[in-house]
């Protein structure tokens, strides 16, 4: 369901000629929880943002759901972000001036939905990372490892296909660290797609498979040995 | 999605206060002073008789000196004033419906009640015939003006203007009433409402944005009194002038003719009336320059007289460039803050936003800065046509503030914000996202 074949990324300056990737190759297929280690520079965040539809690469295909998104439109790279991709970020990217219902709600205000599903939806969300209560609270008055559970709230809110991570525990203690890795397992339970970047050895052994990249190419493929799911919340999760 | 982005709008201005307040404050300053010329000048712009501008006409006559015309940077521009003699024989044509012959002349105004505790005082009055009222469609809040056996018998009629009859009758209905000018009685036949045509187009030669005259009184008591001008006598030829017969017969101008046609044919009719009349004169060895007669509508007859000098123009001007200082400063700063906003837009972006609802929503914003600065404007607009009349007495009138021109200002201060906007919009739409998630 994300397959990406012979990527490569080269950002130029005057000067210098960067190959991010180069002749990348990965396949996910869907309901994988994948974590992609390497050193820094290798060329991970890169791959995500390519992922995720927030940069265009040089040569290569990526098909996303089987759609080819080379030709794809500004305005259907976005909508695919809207609908079909959540994002986590290392450093949970919360709006300091909104409360937490409203940062959940902004993904779903670009979708579209009537204010009577967005509550729904804003709240089921922040329920399920335990923040219900706090809807009201800014970002400020909250803790790292809250702060990212809102950030799960708000990704999961447009119930996505694909959840992205950046580093999402880079930020965080080791306590909330493991609480925020057992929310993603949870979510991957259900039906969800994860692929998380990570530094961290110990959280990587936690996901399906692990990818290694190193010089802007995959090195490594761990095979991918697939876990009971749970078929109801995933079926739910296509809807 | 209107309202969602314009409450992101709004929160997005309150994030930086100051830069707000430094953008909102350069569109209100370029816009204010925009707004204070803008309005002066619409005023002495304007056409206070529009309505009536398809059949009244300045009538103009070039008796003038043979050797020197006498506009020398014009010299097809006849006198603006017309001798007696000339008035007199339009005054003596049938074909204008109406026909009005002024002057002002200078008297001292006293109650006819010998009681009153009004001191007697010197004012402007117009002498005029009665067709004045009805031609320049004065408002009349008592009475009415007077008709033409008025006119032909020379009686002692007055109408006041509004301030007068405050001054001399405290606002009441003083028709009937008696009042004198230089000891000789008149009967008051109506008081004026409120006027002040701007420009003072009838009179255009003795102070243009002057208030009206005090008191309108028949012009042929003017031959009757020996009343001389209180305005301009211009005269070129040398004659001997010592006798007010004399200089009614002098080929001094110091006379306003006016009339009213209300027909193409009239017009051509009366024109032929004033050529024949002029050609008839040449014969006597007066009007030696060339046939030049003139019949000028009001907009015309604005024009002509160079109402809105060239200053007012150039003043105009700059104070537009003055404004796109202003608009250059806000691009500056609306730059420097979606700059600093670059890391919050990338994350709508990643959040599913589309380029075109990042420029809906910036460009929200800078029309919200675009109507505070207008409203900021507007504000010191009011303030500095405040203080031109605190330094020009007399331009009440000239400096108050135009609504017409309030709109418009708003308007300019929308589309300047909007224009302000439009580059820096465009730049953090087509930010490429990426790089500020990272890092924010």
């Amino acid at each position: 369901m994300l397959e990406m074949q012979h990527i490569s990324k080269v950002y130029r300056t005057e000067l210098i000629e960067t190959h991010a990737l180069r002749d990348f190759n990965l396949k996910v297929d869907e309901g994988e929880f994948v974590a992609v280690t390497g050193p820094s520079g290798s060329g991970k965040t890169t791959f995500l943002n390519i992922a995720g539809l927030l940069e265009t690469f040089n040569s290569g295909t990526y098909k996303l759901d089987g759609e080819s998104v080379n030709e794809l439109s500004d305005d259907a790279r976005s909508r695919i972000r809207n609908q079909k991709i959540g994002f986590i970020f290392q450093s949970f990217n919360l709006i300091p001036d909104l409360d937490l219902y409203d940062n959940v709600d902004v993904p779903l205000r670009y979708r579209g939905f009537a204010a009577s599903e967005r509550k729904r939806r804003i709240n089921q969300s922040l329920e399920l990372v335990g923040l219900a209560s706090r809807m009201k609270h800014v970002p400020a008055q909250l803790s790292g490892g809250q702060q990212q559970r809102v950030a799960i709230a708000r990704a999961l809110a447009g119930e996505p296909r694909f959840l992205l991570a950046d580093e999402p525990t880079g930020n965080l203690d080791s306590l909330m660290a493991r609480q925020v890795l057992d929310l993603l397992e949870e979510i991957n339970r259900g039906g969800t797609t994860v692929i998380m970047v990570t530094h961290d050895a110990e959280l990587a052994r936690r996901a399906h498979r692990n990818v290694q990249v190193m010089d802007g190419k995959v090195s490594d493929l761990s095979p991918y040995e697939p876990r009971p799911l749970n078929e109801g919340a995933m079926a739910a999760a296509r809807a | 999605m209107f309202g969602y982005h314009l409450r992101l709008g709004l929160k997005s201005l309150k994030r930086n206060p100051v830069l707000t307040a430094l953008m909102i404050g350069a569109i209100g300053l370029g816009v204010g002073v925009c707004l204070t010329t803008l309005n002066v000048y619409h005023l002495v712009s304007g056409n206070p008789i529009a309505a009536r501008n398809d059949v009244l006409y300045a009538v103009q006559l070039d008796n003038w000196d043979p050797q020197d015309p006498w506009d020398d940077d014009n010299a097809q521009m006849p006198p603006t004033e017309v001798t007696h003699r000339e008035a007199m024989a339009i005054l003596a044509s049938d074909i204008p419906d109406r026909k009005v012959v002024m002057h002002k002349g200078a008297f001292v105004l006293a109650p006819g009640d010998e009681n009153s505790e009004v001191k007697p005082y010197i004012v402007e009055l117009r002498l005029t015939t009665g067709d004045f009222f009805p031609m320049f469609a004065t408002p009349f809040k008592y009475g009415s003006g007077w008709d033409r056996a008025a006119d032909a018998s020379a009686e002692a009629v007055i109408v006041l203007s509004k301030k007068s009859n405050d001054t001399v009758f405290g606002g009441e209905d003083s028709v009937g009433k008696m009042v004198k000018l230089d000891d000789r009685e008149y009967r008051v036949v109506g008081v004026l409402d409120e006027w002040r045509p701007v420009p003072k187009f009838y009179d255009l030669n003795n102070g243009s944005f002057d208030e009206i005259e005090e008191g309108f009184i028949p012009f042929s008591r003017s031959e009757m009194l020996e009343v001389t001008s209180a305005g301009n006598t211009n005269c070129w030829k040398p004659e001997p002038i010592n006798s007010y017969r004399e200089f009614l017969n002098s080929e001094c101008v110091w006379i306003q003719a006016w009339v009213e046609l209300g027909s193409a044919d009239k017009v051509a009719a009366f024109q032929s009336f004033l050529d024949g009349y002029v050609t008839e004169q040449k014969k006597t060895g007066r009007f030696q320059r060339p046939m030049n007669n003139k019949l000028n509508r009001p907009d015309q007859w604005l024009e002509a007289n160079e109402v809105v000098a060239d200053d007012n123009r150039v003043l105009l001007g700059i104070s537009f460039m003055f404004l796109a200082v202003c608009l250059l400063n806000t691009v500056g700063l609306l730059l420097a803050k979606f700059s600093g906003a670059a890391a919050r837009v990338s994350l709508h972006r990643a959040l599913g936003a589309s380029r075109s609802m990042i420029f809906r929503q910036h460009l929200i914003e800078v029309s919200i800065i675009g109507i505070a600065g207008g409203l900021l404007g507007l504000l010191l607009g009011y303030l500095g046509l405040l203080s031109l009349r605190q330094l020009y007495n007399g331009y009440d009138d000239l400096t108050r503030l135009n609504w017409d021109v309030g709109f418009m200002a708003m308007g300019i201060a929308l589309l300047a914000g909007i224009v302000a906007g439009l580059y820096p919009t465009w730049r953090i739409m087509r930010l490429q996202p990426a790089p500020y998630l990272k890092t924010q």
